[in-house]
């Protein structure tokens, strides 16, 4: 079970599965209160995308590589603590670097402490896996969530001039319907096909 | 949900078996690195943060106060004032040579669509605004959002006006029979700011001792009550 064997067809499997085939908020519906949030401008939706990345990321790497050997009762405190940390210092490093931007998502950076998304990856996958698996899982569920983020953020700033409802908190609840129903669309289409 | 028949990527991984010293060392490591992680990201942002923080107070108040007017640096030179909200807000002192040339005063304006709306209210020696900004609201994108000095030239119309330009009972938005246009379709925003800057100008005309106490009169300090 080495993790050189694991060779790169599984390596863009693990990327696929949390980017594409589970895209939290999307295929998933979780996460959804930043989502909705912080959606209404791209600037915003990306800044918040990039910081779960990153968070979501670094929790995979190190639950891995620290936390596998924890008895399953002590990984929930464990984990927890081990994203606050990370959270607190990506937001840190948020205000440090992008002052304004924090100013308007500010309030959401310590909320993904409490995304399930985060600890879900931890406890179901890089508490079993390896490193470089961990890293890839966290890597390709938190460029989904970023995407999502970025995407409904750039189209409700398009749409809001023309069509108000898009910049409210309902407008995006909208729009995420529409992508989902757009997305089983797909999928239905490519199951029958 | 994705309707694929794969094998699942989780597998049994023997690092994962469980012994009480295997998690103690895992729980000390994350702990470990919690706080390692932590400070030095403390270490790296904290002045950036305080620079951040003095950077935008300055550019704050420089677009409500033209910065040939004073050679003092008014975001060091400032009281904490009740300017009529119940609340002790900023009051930032311009002076040139060590007299007084004017002073930004932040308001919390309270009756926007949504929310209070935090204005920083700059006059001049002379009662006479010299620049108004909206520095926090929650109105509604698209719309009552047009009071945001760089959505529209709105916030102009308050240039040069002072206590009796117009007179306090002409101070509203043209719908309470007041002197002021309000933005098309946000006149529930525009009363909030409308209002909020007549307190400006009131507060600074009726309390100008107040505003230019000496800096480090701790007697003024927090001990303003409310008119």
């Amino acid at each position: 079970m080495t993790e050189a064997t694991a060779g790169a067809t599984t390596a863009r499997r693990i990327l696929a599965e949390g980017f594409w085939w589970r895209t939290p908020g999307l295929a998933s519906l979780i996460g959804l209160c930043p989502l909705l949030a912080v959606s209404r401008r791209l600037a915003a939706g990306l800044a918040l995308g990039i910081a779960s990345l990153a968070v979501i990321t670094a929790s995979n790497v190190l639950v891995s590589a620290l936390g596998r050997r924890l008895h399953p009762r002590a990984r929930l405190p464990g984990f927890l603590l081990l994203i606050a940390g990370l959270v607190t210092a990506v937001d840190l490093l948020f205000e440090a670097h992008w002052f304004d931007l924090h100013g308007e998502v500010g309030l959401f950076v310590p909320l993904i402490i409490t995304n399930c998304l985060i600890l879900a990856r931890a406890e179901s996958f890089a508490a079993s896996n390896g490193v470089w698996r961990a890293f890839l899982d966290g890597l390709g569920y938190g460029l989904g969530f970023t995407l999502l983020l970025a995407g409904l953020g750039a189209l409700r700033e398009l749409l809001a001039p023309g069509l108000l409802v898009a910049s409210l908190p309902a407008g995006a609840l909208f729009l995420l319907a529409g992508l989902v129903a757009v997305r089983q669309l797909w999928l239905s289409r490519r199951a029958a096909a | 949900m994705s309707g694929r028949a794969e094998k699942p990527l989780t597998r049994h991984d023997p690092a994962s078996a469980h012994s009480l010293a295997g998690s103690v060392a895992g729980l000390a490591a994350i702990v470990l690195t919690v706080v390692l992680l932590v400070s030095v990201a403390w270490q790296y942002a904290r002045q950036r943060i305080t620079a951040n923080e003095t950077g935008r107070t300055l550019a704050e108040i420089s677009t409500v106060l033209p910065a040939s007017l004073y050679d003092n640096q008014p975001h060091l030179d400032s009281v904490l004032l009740d300017t009529g909200g119940g609340r002790l807000l900023p009051v930032y002192r311009a002076r040139w040579n060590g007299a007084p040339v004017g002073a930004a005063l932040t308001i919390i304006a309270p009756g926007g669509f949504v929310g209070p709306i935090r204005l920083l209210v700059g006059i001049g020696a002379d009662g006479r605004v010299l620049g108004v900004r909206v520095a926090a609201h929650n109105e509604t994108p698209g719309i009552g959002d047009a009071i945001e000095p760089g959505k529209s030239a709105w916030l102009h119309t308050f240039y040069g006006r002072s206590l009796g330009d117009p007179p306090a009972l002409l101070w509203n938005v043209r719908e309470d029979s007041g002197e002021f246009d309000a933005i098309a379709g946000a006149t529930v925003s525009s009363r909030a700011v409308v209002g909020g800057v007549r307190r400006a100008v009131q507060y600074f005309a009726t309390h100008h001792d107040e505003i230019f106490a000496p800096l480090g009169d701790e007697a003024r300090n927090g001990m303003d009550s409310p008119p």
